[in-house]
């Protein structure tokens, strides 16, 4: 028995007792061409068509995109008028978040295209039609967190997720940034891309810069992708992020920033190993600033800062202060970059970041969270989606996550907004219970939640000023007057939900 | 009261821009155009109304648009239109 | 006690914007400007803001100035009708040469006040821009009982001068040592010039430390991020204010004996010694460092 014909017959009845067939040898020539030229034959590079006709996509069924590209995304509406040309109909629209650029939307929504959206925010003309009842179903707001998990339960079920990517190779391995000479459109962390690209039934990546296999290190591994699409352009490069760091000069940007700092610097969560997520508003920037400098001069070092990462987080992590940066989404060019080079700068999906039931989500082990706020209330609840005039402008983003787990939250947000008061009797919108919510920080004084009696003391000791939320609310009304009611209809526009699946509040339609 | 073209403010932010003309009927015409209309047209109108009145202002066509001013800042542009309108100061 | 006037921050008083926040920043006086900061066409209108926003916005405790135009414009007396209606703390004169242009003011003043029925309620302080006016220094400093202070205005004395301004204040220096001098002699307050280069906050600071030595109350500041500055410049040392809270607890101990004698460690207090630990008291808690309840 020492030639393979001589156990030919042993062959054949090992496999028969497995259920296997018996090998045979392939009488083809193997393929001799170089491979970087054989990859692209060979791998899942499609047009736009063909990646929706053999994704399996019918009428009914749920696409999903994300927003790294923010302002000047191309990819949802490319995409969506694709599938409007080619004759889908009633579909769910399951987008990351959704601005200003996407109004193209609201004609595919009048034709029938689109008849769901789930999503984190609105802006712009799509929201303010879809506030005045342009659909008959509600939209599903959900924070990052909340969408991560949505889309980890199966509760949101996404057949087929169209993600742009900055750079991909014909097997599928994407990015927010490229390494090749050709990248156009970066944006760095594909964070809130990664729920997706994992649990879609089919993935189609869209990119404008095709590079050779091996694209890694990667956001998105092949193993998940099913189509690779070449496009122009996924995004107007101007609008995804800024390059330089702008500091503020307003004189009250200013001032909030240096109270949210003391607040930071004061509330007991400011020592060795803290951990930090601060927004891209001009005050949370400018505090960046101050905390820095109490650092430097205490000798303290962060843990972590977690976010959507600045150019200042960047920098002090490479002076020292901050040992990790957690990235889920690059707000500026710096950040992109330094994404792309540093391996202590990590990229993580949006449910690594903030969702409620993922144990080692970075939030949980957050200690302060600087966020900024349309409204405020006296009973510290906080809207970040809807206007004061009862239009949909915002998004919630990681809004009531951070506030939840974080050990202190801190809003920082002005009394007055030229007329309109920010804080209020009651939230326009319900986003951040005020449960979640510790601090806020106003020019005209700092309020501490009642049910943080200890922040308070600390506070107090340190020599600030702190005033009870309700004189907050007294002082804007008696420098404004009070406003009328709106005049909101009985179609409910919009639902919030919890981060943990629960109905949180709706958002009614807006009458002229 | 003999009226004239006139214009106060600006269009800085918390400012109100106020133009005051003859009226082609009895009474005030008030356009407003304002970014808070919804919570305080109606509170911005009767400011408008009241000081124009008590300037003893009762024809006029007016033309505001508010950038969120508060009412003394309306009140301050509304009086300053108005006594260049009329060529009347409050003033000694 | 006289109140704190570390900072007096100008404000033009035709941006309603402006005038509406400068509460927030805290500064211990605020100074609408009617003058330089407006346009001729203008004067009318921001006459009829700065009434209206003196009636009606909450500046709190924050001393309330109103620097009006020269009374021989056209624009002067109505500025003074106008916020003396309005109900300022202190109209502040421009380009005071003589103490008569201060009794003319008063005079003014007294006319509205009158028709109000409220004589004596506006205290007056005058800006000194010229040499004419640092000769006549301690004449118009006591010029009136209304003189809250006196300020040095730089830019039209260095122009009187013919001279240019310098980084290091040189050719200001005899201007500042009479104010001080005009201002103590006469028992009221005073003020330095702005800086105006908010670039360079360092000879900023350098400038503070400089005119706090010489003996200003304060400074006039025209951005409020030059507050902070100044407030730390004028904090006390906490040797100041250990040996201040000694010589206030002493003052204390000499009330409740009904004595007339205030000793620390054994050695009598002289007066200026326990006014010095008063002012050094009160800026401690103005800067935050102790709290009133802490005494």
């Amino acid at each position: 028995m020492s030639t393979l014909k001589d156990r030919a017959a042993a062959i054949s009845a090992q496999a028969g007792k497995m259920g296997k067939t018996v090998y045979q040898e392939t009488q083809e020539a193997k393929n001799g061409m170089f491979r970087r030229d054989y990859q692209k034959e060979n791998g899942k590079v499609v047009t736009l068509e063909e990646a929706i006709r053999r994704s399996g996509l019918k009428d009914g069924m749920t696409i999903s995109f994300h927003h790294h590209f923010r302002g000047g995304d191309k990819v949802v509406n490319m995409v969506v008028a694709k599938l409007a040309e080619m004759g889908f109909k009633n579909l769910h629209l399951a987008a990351s978040s959704l601005s200003d650029v996407h109004a193209p939307l609201i004609e595919h929504i009048k034709s029938g295209v689109i008849t769901k959206i789930t999503t984190s925010g609105l802006r712009g003309e799509l929201a303010n039609e879809i506030s005045h009842g342009l659909m008959d179903e509600p939209v599903e707001f959900r924070s990052h967190g909340g969408r991560g998990s949505a889309i980890a339960t199966g509760e949101i079920h996404i057949d087929v997720a169209f993600l742009g990517a900055s750079s991909c190779d014909p097997a599928g391995n994407a990015s927010g940034y490229s390494r090749s000479e050709n990248a156009k459109s970066i944006c760095g962390s594909l964070g809130y891309a990664l729920p997706d690209a994992q649990y879609a039934d089919k993935v189609v990546i869209i990119t404008d810069d095709l590079v050779a296999y091996p694209n890694t290190p990667n956001a998105i591994s092949e193993r998940n992708v099913d189509y690779v699409v070449v496009v122009d352009s996924v995004g107007d490069s101007s609008k995804i992020s800024s390059g330089a760091i702008r500091d503020s000069k307003n004189p009250r940007d200013i001032l909030l920033a240096q109270n949210a700092a003391k607040v930071i610097i004061n509330g007991g969560y400011f020592k060795e190993g803290f951990s930090i997520q601060t927004g891209t508003g001009g005050a949370s920037l400018a505090a960046v600033k101050y905390i820095r400098e109490s650092m430097i001069e205490r000798g303290i070092h962060a843990s972590y800062a977690l976010g959507g990462i600045t150019a200042h987080m960047v920098k002090m992590h490479e002076e020292g202060l901050i040992g990790r940066l957690i990235d889920v989404q690059s707000f500026d060019k710096v950040a992109a970059e330094s994404l792309k080079n540093d391996a202590f700068h990590k990229e993580v999906s949006a449910n690594e970041y903030a969702s409620a039931d993922e144990p080692g989500s970075a939030t949980h082990f957050l200690d302060m969270v600087i966020l900024s706020a349309l409204e405020v209330d006296v009973n510290f609840n906080v809207n970040v989606l809807v206007g004061s005039d009862g239009i949909i402008r915002g998004a919630i983003g990681g809004h009531p996550d951070t506030a939840a787990d974080s050990a202190l939250s801190i809003i920082v947000c002005p009394l007055l907004r030229g007329r309109i008061p920010c804080v209020v009797d009651e939230v326009t919108t319900l986003i951040t219970p005020g449960s979640t919510v510790d601090v806020v920080v106003t020019e005209y004084g700092i309020a501490v939640n009642p049910r943080r009696p200890e922040l308070a003391e600390r506070l107090r000791a340190a020599g600030l000023r702190i005033v009870d939320i309700h004189d907050l609310r007294d002082r804007a009304r008696k420098a404004i007057g009070t406003p009328e009611p709106l005049p909101f209809g009985d179609k409910v526009v919009g639902v919030v939900m919890n981060r943990e699946g629960s109905v949180q509040d709706v958002i009614m339609n807006i009458v002229d | 009261m003999e009226i004239r073209n006139a214009v106060a403010g600006t269009l800085e932010s918390g400012d109100i821009m106020v133009q005051i003309a003859p009226a082609e009927t009895e009474g005030l015409h008030i356009d407003l155009d304002s970014s808070v209309a919804a919570q305080f047209g109606k509170q911005i109108r009767r400011v408008i109304e009241e000081t124009l009145t008590g300037l003893g202002v009762e024809n006029a066509q007016v033309k505001a648009v508010d950038k969120g001013a508060l009412d003394c800042t309306i009140r301050a542009r509304v009086t300053a239109a108005a006594v260049r309108a009329t060529g009347k100061d409050v003033w000694k | 006690m006289e109140r704190l006037r570390r900072t007096m921050m100008f404000v033009p008083g035709n941006n309603p914007g402006m005038m509406q926040d400068a509460f927030i920043y805290g500064p211990d006086c605020i100074m609408l400007d009617l003058e330089d900061s407006v346009t001729m066409a203008e004067k009318d209108a921001a006459r009829l803001l700065v009434y209206n926003a003196l009636k009606t916005i909450d500046y709190g405790d924050t001393e309330m100035v109103v620097r009006i135009n020269p009374l021989n414009t056209p624009y002067g007396k109505k500025d003074v009708e106008a916020v003396v209606k309005a109900g300022v703390d202190v109209v502040r004169m421009p380009k005071t040469e003589t103490a008569d242009e201060v009794r003319e003011l008063e005079a003014e003043i007294l006319k509205v006040e009158e028709e109000l029925g409220c004589v004596g309620r506006t205290r007056i302080m005058a800006a000194i821009e010229s040499a004419l006016g640092i000769v006549n220094a301690y004449e118009i400093a006591t010029a009136s009982e209304r003189m809250m202070g006196i300020a040095l205005g730089a830019e039209d004395y260095t122009a009187n001068l013919k001279t240019p301004r310098s980084k290091s204040g040189e050719e200001l220096r005899l201007a500042r040592e009479t104010i001080v001098v005009a201002a103590r002699a006469a028992g009221i307050c005073c003020f330095d010039t702005v800086f105006s280069n908010l670039d360079d906050m360092e000879t900023f600071r350098n400038e503070v430390e400089f005119i706090k030595t010489l003996g200003f109350d304060g400074k006039s500041i025209i951005n409020p991020r030059q507050i902070e500055i100044v407030n730390e410049v004028f904090a006390p040392s906490q040797k100041d204010i250990d040996k201040a809270r000694k010589i206030v607890a002493a003052i204390k101990e000499a009330q409740a004996k009904g004595s007339g004698v205030i000793a620390v460690n054994g050695k009598m207090v002289d007066k200026p010694v326990v006014i010095r630990a008063e002012r050094v008291i009160q800026l401690a808690i103005a800067s935050g460092i102790i709290s009133e309840e802490e005494l």
